[in-house]
């Protein structure tokens, strides 16, 4: 990692964005990445694709001048690898990355295996949800482990605490993501099966809304990916996290002015803003996107519980 | 005299369904205790820990082979039940144990290395570099295959890694790749991860709306009827949802998985094990199931061409079949 006057000065407590799980353009992801590099109040970036390996190919041209960019401003770069692996040419780019001696975020087992026990990121595709497991993953020399956003506040804090052989990351906005599968319900939604899919989960940049039969917003489809409708919010959250011994708060890359969102986070985290106020300014920048934050508090993840502190 | 073509895995959900399917022709049942430490942790179902002795005792009788399912994902602060659960495992006989999170499979190698051990289909292993970590790791025997894949990746898997394989022949066509899903606890709040039930009962409403049934999880409906079609049980994957101002079921339809017309193909491709599905499902099932494919795969150890595709329609969930994910155009 590339230290530089700004990281020095951030007191404990990292923002990070994660990987982008929608299918932007080339452009507009280079462009977007460029911003985070310039404007945006941020620790550490991944990048890569995790949710479609057919995306891939598209911002592949892109990723060593954005990654230079990144790391000139300061952010540590780490390359995220898909959340499942199934063909032989998808274990090869896995290998790839490995090889080339990036810092990978492993997201499938397949990677682990890939990495043959050079350091890494442990993402939040696996399963990391008690003591064992996460032993077991840092002596196979996992550096970081980004918590399964399925997971509640007494279990963060269970795993956070006392293991101060590897740095914890938790998911602090955006959507959560909550499957991965081999078929693309993008391509189901137009009719069209994942072979043929004409690249159709482009055209919703934030994902795309999904409905019950009774019209309540409920997931996104994004690909083969299904996500929360809400953005997880821990905003309130930040300074019980931090005390746990969490170390890292990821930002998911919505479409929204996600510097202003960081810039937000790390005032809180700095304690220079009240995170109820803050709450409210989020509120202006995300639009109509309900918050969600039910698993923090072990009930359904797509509730909102008001905080009672 | 049973033929060897494949290994016939079937459920036994309680000690009675575990009779009928050795009395059907199983060549080996698969079971849980009465906790949340396997994946059908169900009202009524399961094994204690004497009911599990006698299971073993009574299938090692006649030939059959007991496999004990752990295959949730220990929460935190809670292992120990987990890890008494392979210890039980251990004592009351088992064969083998069918286990998912990786610090539990470190326990088992750790303090039962004898004890066989086999990768659960929560593990979501489904590509040979995942595989060949858990063989290096934690010796696994066999691994038992994502529904996600078709017959091809199952034959590559399995040339890549010479590992010995066990496909789901019957039961549900799961879309998502398991062990990893949060629909039903994002739903619910109850999570399938660690406490074994996905869309639990507890949380099952049908509802009389003016002309149609409403079938929700949670307070979330999942789908609606007219009130002469079979109201299917609400699972988040297998609802009706609109998106692009399109009702659809945008993730998987109601359906069973039924591969018995495949089997030669998975022979083929050098599957060691079938699993048939069902172990919250009735002793008549188990019966039935396991019959038929009992005598499918004799017939073909025997040469004789089989025709059972129609036999099992009333067992299938929504009393519909398909092959799923085994054939390419699924996805």
């Amino acid at each position: 990692m590339i230290e530089n006057q700004t990281t020095q000065n951030l007191p404990a407590g990292k923002i990070t964005i994660g990987p982008l799980f929608f299918h932007w353009t080339a452009e507009k992801r280079r462009d977007f990445y460029f911003r985070i590099a310039d404007e945006a109040a941020i620790d550490c970036v991944y990048l890569g694709e995790v949710v479609c390996s057919k995306r891939e190919i598209f911002f592949k041209e892109f990723l060593p001048v954005v990654s230079e960019r990144l790391q000139r401003a300061g952010k540590e770069v780490i390359v995220s690898t898909l959340a499942l692996v199934t063909s032989k040419r998808e274990m090869s780019t896995v290998s790839a990355y490995a090889d080339a001696g990036f810092m990978v975020e492993a997201n499938d087992v397949a990677s682990l295996q890939a990495l043959h026990g050079r350091p890494h990121v442990i993402g939040p595709f696996i399963n990391v949800f008690n003591e064992s497991t996460r032993d077991y993953v840092i002596k196979n020399n996992a550096t970081r482990i980004v918590l399964p956003v399925e997971m509640a506040a007494d279990s963060i804090g269970r795993l956070a605490g006392g293991g101060e052989a590897a740095e914890i990351e938790v998911m602090v906005f955006g959507r959560q993501p909550l499957s991965v599968a081999m078929r693309c319900y993008h391509a189901r939604a137009h009719e069209l099966n994942k072979d043929s899919c004409q690249f159709v989960c482009g055209l919703d940049q934030d994902g795309l809304q999904t409905n019950t039969v009774d019209q309540q917003p409920i997931l996104a489809v994004n690909g083969t990916q299904t996500m929360s409708h809400g953005y997880v919010v821990l905003l309130q959250e930040l300074a019980k996290l931090q005390n746990m011994g969490v170390s890292h708060f990821r930002l998911s890359p919505q479409d929204v002015d996600m510097a202003r969102v960081s810039h937000l986070y790390r005032n809180v985290l700095d304690r220079k803003c009240d995170p109820a106020e803050a709450l409210e300014t989020l509120k202006a920048i995300t639009d109509t996107v309900p918050f969600i934050n039910g698993f923090w508090h072990g009930s359904e993840g797509f509730a909102w519980v008001e905080n009672r502190a | 005299m049973r033929s060897s073509y494949l290994e016939l895995v079937c459920p036994a959900g309680t000690p009675a369904a575990l009779h009928a399917a050795v009395a059907a022709g199983a060549d080996t049942v698969y079971c849980g205790f009465r906790d949340c430490t396997n994946a059908r942790n169900y009202p009524g179902l399961n094994f204690d820990m004497d009911e599990m002795t006698a299971g073993v005792a009574y299938a090692h009788e006649h030939g059959c082979k007991v496999l004990v399912t752990i295959n949730t994902f220990p929460r935190a602060g809670q292992e120990k039940s987990w890890h008494q659960a392979v210890d039980n495992a251990a004592m009351a006989g088992a064969d083998a144990i069918i286990l998912a999170d990786i610090g539990l499979l470190d326990y088992a190698t750790r303090r039962h290395p004898g004890l066989r051990r086999h990768l659960s289909v929560q593990a979501s292993a489904a590509n040979a570099l995942s595989i060949l970590f858990y063989r290096e790791h934690f010796d696994i025997k066999r691994v038992v295959l994502p529904r996600v894949l078709s017959i091809e990746d199952v034959a590559s898997l399995i040339q890549q890694t010479e590992m010995e394989t066990e496909v789901f022949a019957f039961g549900s066509v799961g879309p998502m790749s398991e062990g990893r899903c949060f629909l039903s606890s994002y739903m619910t709040g109850l999570s399938p991860t660690h406490e074994g039930v996905c869309a639990p009962a507890s949380h099952v409403v049908y509802q009389d709306d003016n002309h149609c049934i409403k079938s929700c999880l949670g307070s979330v409906t999942l789908n609606k009827f007219s009130k002469d079609e079979p109201a299917a049980y609400p699972t988040p994957c297998k609802g009706r949802y609109e998106a692009n101002g399109r009702t659809s079921y945008l993730f998987e339809e109601p359906i069973g998985l039924n591969a018995v017309d495949i089997l030669p193909q998975l022979k083929a491709a050098g599957v060691t094990a079938l699993k048939i599905e069902g172990r919250q499902r009735s002793r008549a099932y188990v019966s039935k199931v396991v019959g038929t494919f009992r005598k499918a795969l004799d017939d073909l150890a025997a040469g004789t061409q089989i025709h059972a595709s129609g036999d099992l329609k009333t067992m299938a969930e929504g009393g519909r079949e398909t092959s799923g994910a085994y054939k390419k155009g699924w996805r």
